[in-house]
């Protein structure tokens, strides 16, 4: 699409005029070329396993939010234990270890791609985290030798012309997007779409102008494209190695290792071990949602008693947090039902919204069984239109109705003014989940900073079973004297 | 209501598909040449049959098997989705998640819906030669950075029928598009954001107070063209007390605030004068040389944006696969012909002016019941209230449409198509705007 073809021609020129012997001139790699040497099965299995140890550090620091920071020093920390890498040097016995290492890098890679190029799914996550530790070297790559790696290859950037850098309003556009900046590469737009998202680039019929501090974007996308491509492709052909009965299951227990390596994410998909196996009922919902719910889930709640309806977002929202903490399919479908009276017929709610609902739970279509959102899910995807009232209300709501809303809500249960300001500045600062942990505290009586067990919310649904959690222990300790009452209580009934 | 204006009986839609849709002009569009490609014969379309049944994933090998299928069936209406790896019609052959989106023009939806708080004229599905001005203004700044800015050339405004206005966009490269890069348009675009319980839904500046990004900056100019007399004038949208304080609260400065209210409070206002007064206080605090004279600027700046800017129904432009009705289909409740805008003359624009079918049908009986002496329509029974029982030859149905009002319509869209850049072509042709413009007939 964008002449690739003649980017392999430069990249093997080049090889062979500087280095000769070497066949890993650079520490960095756009893995081009499969590996053709003899590979030994256990290489294939141990390389593959240390550079899946790095992948798997990298998806979890994304699922606990990590700064890139943060993200960057536990995957030199991993990478020294699994994975060394070298800088080149011209020394005869470094070359020799750079050579082994970067061999090792580019075989794992490449057996990595086998195992991941199955599902759409793996693809994904594979691009993902190969994408950030190409990212995390490209960084931590010395200059000059990353300026040398840049030069072997042909990235198909333009620099502006004569006529351009003429252009005072050009310039002086370029210059406000980009303050400080001198110079600027022209690239169509589409090779920098997270630029162009953030609005951090110029453009002009079609073109995008990146700032060299941009530069790097630029590099990621290709590889990242790249990557793409090329796993859509062993897709393609991996049918013909099934023949080799003994690459297959090494490569089923690779891509099962990749999956549960990230066990964080899925911990609140299904309902099992939260309410202790306690049934929820449709009708149970209004008291448990004074009671328990975050925020967010009060807000889309109170919406959809309010209006007898919630948008699609907000139906998705709430109901899978609702799944999660125990609403049966049956019951879901009566509390919808029930939710939105009589403004919509029987035939209405079957045709159109019945049928979410069993989506939702898995019974409809791809039958997936969809996790519940997480808090970093709700805060920066699916932003809320001017008509929705889902998302995050730390995130979402202007500060004085936050406040009106909090108080409203959570007042009956202890929240005070007092408690407000700094809850505000916990929001100002965009730290949304520290003001809910805040909330949290404030509304069951925990001391400061305690939090949910010492974390802070990531999730409405930790929340809410957190909650819940909490008043049973209550209950508990004061129902130890009072349990004979309560079995009084259940024979009446 | 005649029996013809019912768009929902089955009889009248049959003789709109039979007789004025443009089959042969809809395929040129999407197919790009004249022999079929795969841009046509392995594209979705999906059709919504009479009670609400949907069927997803037909497919067809030119416009003839199209007319067909939608003749047999007789859709209320029928979508256009992506151009596949494989004929959408064979995926119960394929493996599961074989067929997937290759190719698919890029599309923006804009409705009314999505105004109301903003609009007084009308709410919910009404819309008027009035609210039509949000829609004008918004056509104007989209094309506008659709062209110069993401260089696009190959762009269709259709009206929706009813309270909204679709784009389509089919250059090679928007043909192209990753979902991640149309994704990262509509971060580009977008700026109304915030749920209904933000006031204020324009955050772009990054900081406080810094300039509006170049490309919103020439939005910004084009919004104020339409501000005065579509916001201010026309729509008065700052005349109730709710609108009022919404418009304080967003120039985010208690002290002018709490000013201006005192002042309004005491003589009723009309929008006009209350922006007068906000243009004072700016003015004033420049003078004064106060730091309270920029902030107040920009924030002016971003009411003209969240009161003007196009408010995109996000989803839609997303993902590929992605299904959109058709241009020429009718709109069930209106019964109005989707048809083509041109987006220099939007502001003329009137959707109560839009032919609805049962006015095409009536053009069609009134032709044939005075061209019964000319010999012309032999087959044609003069004074046959529809003609959906007779059976239509091609050439027939063809020809039909350039005897009604839907003419002018069709003629754009054949003008679109014709146009260089849809073929690919010189650089020269490419650097000017393309729209083959006839005046749309204005029956009033």
């Amino acid at each position: 699409m964008f002449g690739t073809a003649s980017r392999g021609n430069s990249f093997r020129a080049n090889t062979v005029q500087k280095h000769p012997v070497h066949k890993y001139p650079h520490l960095l790699n756009f893995y081009d070329k499969p590996p053709l040497d003899d590979i030994t099965l256990d290489e294939f299995e141990t390389f593959a396993i240390d550079r899946l140890r790095i992948l798997s550090e990298i998806e979890a620091s994304y699922v606990r939010n990590r700064s890139y920071d943060e993200l960057k020093a536990i995957v030199k920390a991993q990478q020294a234990k699994c994975m060394p890498l070298t800088a080149s040097s011209e020394k005869k016995e470094i070359v020799r270890i750079t050579e082994a290492e970067r061999r090792k890098d580019h075989i794992s890679h490449f057996v990595l791609r086998l195992a991941f190029c199955r599902s759409e799914e793996l693809r994904r996550r594979f691009v993902k985290a190969e994408t950030s530790l190409f990212r995390v070297r490209y960084d931590m790559e010395l200059s000059e030798d990353r300026k040398r790696f840049l030069e072997s290859r042909n990235f198909g950037w333009m620099t502006l012309s004569r006529e351009e850098e003429r252009d005072e309003v050009l310039m002086n556009d370029l210059r406000t997007v980009n303050p400080g900046e001198t110079l600027w590469y022209k690239v169509r737009w589409m090779r920098v779409p997270n630029l162009v998202e953030k609005r951090r680039v110029c453009l002009k019929g079609g073109w995008a102008y990146v700032p060299s501090k941009e530069q790097s974007s630029i590099v990621f996308q290709e590889f990242e494209t790249r990557l793409e491509a090329a796993l859509e492709l062993t897709a393609k052909a991996l049918p013909r190695l099934d023949e080799d009965t003994r690459l297959m299951p090494v490569l089923d227990h690779l891509g099962q290792g990749f999956l549960s390596g990230l066990s964080v994410a899925s911990e609140y998909s299904s309902a099992e071990g939260l309410g202790d196996g306690e049934e929820v009922k449709a009708e149970m919902i209004d008291d448990l949602a004074e009671k328990h719910w975050p925020m967010c889930m009060r807000h889309l709640h109170d919406c959809l008693r309010k209006d007898r309806h919630l948008k699609h977002y907000g139906r998705l929202q709430y109901g899978l947090f609702l799944k999660v903490v125990g609403l049966s399919i049956e019951e879901a479908i009566v509390f919808w039902r029930k939710a939105f009276g009589g403004r919509i017929t029987d035939d209405k709610f079957n045709k159109e919204y019945k049928y979410n609902i069993r989506h939702s739970y898995g019974l409809e279509g791809k039958r997936t069984n969809y996790a519940a959102y997480t808090c970093q899910r709700i805060i920066t995807q699916n932003q809320p239109g001017p008509q929705d009232c889902h998302g995050c209300p730390y995130r979402h709501f202007s500060a004085d109705r936050l406040q009106t809303a909090l108080l409203a809500s959570y007042g009956p249960q202890g929240l005070s003014a007092a408690d407000l300001p700094e809850i505000v500045s916990a929001v100002k600062q965009e730290h949304f989940h520290v003001a809910c942990t805040k909330v949290f505290e404030a509304t069951h009586g925990l001391p400061r900073g305690q939090g949910l067990d010492g974390e802070s919310v990531t999730h409405p649904n930790q929340y809410a079973a957190k909650s819940r959690e909490i008043e049973k222990a209550k209950l508990e300790s004061a129902g130890a004297v009072k349990a004979e009452v309560k079995d009084d209580n259940a024979m009446e009934f | 209501m005649q029996v013809e204006d019912d768009a929902s009986a089955p009889e009248v839609m049959m003789a709109f598909y039979k007789r004025l849709y443009p089959f042969k002009s809809v395929f040129s569009w999407l197919n790009h040449q004249h022999a079929p490609t795969r841009l046509f014969t392995h594209r979705e379309f999906a059709f919504t049959l009479q009670g609400d049944v949907y069927i997803r994933y037909n497919s067809f090998a030119n416009a003839e098997e199209l007319k067909k299928q939608v003749v047999r069936l007789n859709p209320s209406r029928f979508e256009i989705g992506a151009v596949y790896n494989a004929r959408p019609r064979d995926k119960k052959t394929l493996r599961p998640g074989a067929l997937q989106p290759l190719q698919r023009e890029l599309v923006f939806d804009i409705d009314m819906t999505d105004y109301d708080e903003i609009r007084t004229c009308c709410s919910g599905k009404g819309i008027c030669k009035r609210c039509w001005g949000f829609i004008a203004v918004a056509v104007k700044i989209l094309d506008h950075t659709l062209r110069e800015h993401l260089g696009f050339r190959h762009i269709l405004w259709v009206y929706s029928g009813r309270r909204g206005i679709h784009c389509w966009i089919s250059d090679q490269e928007a043909l192209q598009l990753t979902d991640e890069q149309r994704k990262s348009i509509m971060g580009w675009l977008e700026v109304i954001k915030g749920g209904q319980d933000m006031a204020k839904k324009v955050n772009v500046r990054g900081q406080p107070n810094r300039q509006l990004h170049p490309s919103l900056q020439s939005a910004l100019q084009i919004a104020r063209g339409d501000f005065p007399r579509l916001v201010l004038q026309d729509q008065n949208c700052f005349s109730t007390a709710e609108q009022t304080s919404i418009l304080l609260e967003l120039l985010g400065n208690k002290e002018v605030e709490a000013r201006l209210r005192k002042r309004w409070a005491e003589s009723s206002k009309t929008s006009e004068e209350k922006w007068e007064d906000i243009k004072r206080e700016i003015s004033q605090a420049k003078s004064s040389g106060k730091d309270t004279n920029n902030s107040l600027y920009r924030a002016s700046e971003d009411i003209v944006l969240q009161y003007t800017y196009p408010r995109l129904d996000a989803e839609v432009s997303k993902h590929r696969n992605h299904l959109l009705k058709a241009p020429f289909c009718v709109h069930p409740a209106t019964g109005r012909v989707c048809v083509p805008v041109d987006p220099l003359h939007v502001d003329r624009f009137d959707p109560e002016t839009v032919p609805s079918v049962g006015q095409l049908l009536r053009e069609l009986d009134d032709l044939e019941t005075n061209a019964g002496t000319d010999g012309i329509q032999q087959s044609h029974h003069s004074g046959q209230k529809t003609s959906s029982a007779l059976p239509k030859v091609q050439t027939d149905s063809e020809v039909d449409w350039e005897r009604t009002s839907l003419k002018p319509y069709v003629e754009m869209l054949d003008a679109h198509i014709s146009s260089p850049s849809l073929t690919g072509s010189s650089e020269i042709e490419m650097l000017r705007p393309i729209y083959g413009r006839p005046e749309p007939i204005q029956t009033n």
